[in-house]
């Protein structure tokens, strides 16, 4: 499928542009980021680890992680009513799975890290950008992680795999239709987190999570780069 | 390795035989890996890293500074900003206190400052024992990044005796991020805070001491400098036309 073609114009591999990512944006928080890819943006502040309430949820063994995601009112281009719904507890227990695995917490027994994620412009994808900017989020409000979590979706359009699919590709409708296969990976590419939205075969489905593998890469690289550009090292070097 | 660099969770900061994990480090294999977001260094062979930015960690012999939450039958109930509220026993209070009349040393909303003197399974302790420790009663108190403490102490407290010099005022600061601030003039606490403040905005900028010394230059102070001794008056002046 070489001559295939994207609505915008990308190699089927090309992530959206621009990708911007950016810590500490909240001063508030004990750690945020933003995280941007294309027309979709998530901002993500961590508050903890601090006591759980309601207290009936404390876990004695180890801390807790909970994740809230929220589509801002604004974010799409038809108003979406304000306040949890359906879609949005899903996407905040996903984004949980997807980060549970990497988060330290055994030193913390009935605490939480608070995660609060906020779409605040949608253009699909908009989970993926939630957990890249909560896994920043985290790590910037230095809670003790594994390694850092990369988020990126693959889709199948008609019969072609294509990476990190925008709200025009995910309303194809020629041929088979969309499939959207938003999955997290680990830096050392283990997968934390795999939804699949359509139909797809094992064999193509095996590809699109090795084209994910792929891709996420260089969502990590945006992360890390943002993470440490955040420092002025010689400032504080010079210091102490 | 000998320069500090910034490090990312799941980072190898080291690889090879005979390093030692340390803080925030752990062992991976033949390599040591960060497990947070700060500044790697190596110091004997033995790694760490040393944290950015987060909330703050209570550590055993910490000062920090608190309110009263609960009084129970035999202590206080502090929140101290940590994650656990802290506890000060009756008995870790120097003098004799009778349990019907708890409240005359502290009443919910009083503020102390405490030393962190255990922490376990059940919680944290607090003790009052020493010079410097106890209730707050005048002065005004505020709240800055925890993890900006040890710049505005400086090293071995030149920061802060730089600040206390030049303002008049007394400051204690708390590891959780806690200042309290006593001048004998409130213009002269105002002043003290923006100075507090102004370090914790350039906590990265090379050299801090002399940029706040001239700092100190441009809100029209006489800088003392470690021998105080010139212009008492004159400075002081100069403060109250700032505000």
């Amino acid at each position: 499928m070489a001559n295939f073609k994207r609505p915008d114009g990308r190699k089927v591999d090309e992530l959206r542009s621009p990708i911007v990512a950016k810590v500490g944006i909240i001063p508030n928080a004990d750690g945020s980021a933003m995280f941007q890819m294309g027309n979709t943006i998530a901002i993500a502040a961590v508050y903890g680890p601090q006591k759980m309430h309601p207290q009936h949820s404390q876990d004695p063994t180890k801390g807790t992680l909970r994740c809230t995601y929220n589509m801002n009112s604004f974010s799409v281009s038809e108003r979406i009513r304000p306040g949890p719904s359906r879609r949005s507890m899903e996407i905040s227990k996903i984004t949980e799975w997807a980060l549970e695995p990497v988060v330290m917490l055994d030193a913390y027994p009935n605490q939480v890290v608070d995660v609060h994620i906020n779409i605040i412009q949608a253009d699909a994808g908009t989970r993926c950008a939630g957990i890249n900017a909560a896994a920043m989020a985290l790590a910037h409000a230095g809670i003790p992680m594994k390694e850092m979590v990369s988020s990126i979706s693959v889709g199948k359009l008609d019969k072609t795999l294509v990476v990190d699919l925008d709200k025009a590709e995910e309303d194809f409708e020629e041929g088979e239709g969309p499939t959207d296969i938003p999955v997290s990976l680990t830096h050392s590419g283990e997968v934390t987190h795999l939804q699949l939205d359509g139909k797809i075969s094992p064999t193509q489905l095996k590809e699109a999570v090795e084209m994910a593998r792929e891709a996420s890469k260089k969502v990590y690289e945006v992360q890390i780069n943002a993470l440490k550009d955040s420092v002025d090292l010689n400032g504080s070097e010079g210091e102490k | 390795m000998t320069e500090r660099k910034v490090v990312i969770p799941g980072e190898e900061i080291v690889s090879g035989e005979g390093y030692l994990p340390g803080e925030n480090t752990e062992k991976r294999g033949n390599s040591i890996v960060s497990i947070r977001y700060g500044l790697a260094e190596e110091v004997n062979n033995l790694v760490k890293v040393i944290p950015l930015s987060g909330a703050y960690v209570p550590r055993r012999g910490n000062v920090v500074i608190g309110k009263v939450e609960l009084l129970t039958g035999n202590g206080w109930v502090f929140d101290f900003g940590g994650a656990d509220n802290g506890f000060l026993p009756l008995a870790e209070v120097p003098r004799y206190v009778n349990q019907s009349a708890m409240d005359e040393v502290f009443r919910i909303g009083d503020m102390a400052v405490l030393k962190i003197w255990n922490i376990g399974g059940r919680g944290i302790d607090f003790s009052i024992k020493s010079r410097g420790l106890g209730r707050i009663d005048e002065g005004m108190t505020f709240k800055i990044n925890p993890n900006k403490v040890p710049r505005v102490i400086g090293k071995e407290g030149s920061m802060i005796k730089l600040i206390k010099d030049n303002t008049n005022c007394d400051i204690t600061v708390g590891q959780n991020g806690y200042v309290w601030i006593v001048g004998d003039k409130i213009e002269d606490e105002l002043f003290a805070k923006k100075a507090v403040e102004y370090v914790v905005e350039n906590s990265f900028v090379e050299g801090l001491t002399d940029k706040v010394e001239g700092w100190f230059g441009e809100q029209g102070v006489t800088v003392k400098k470690s021998s105080p001794s010139e212009e008492n008056e004159n400075s002081e002046e100069n403060m109250e036309d700032e505000e």
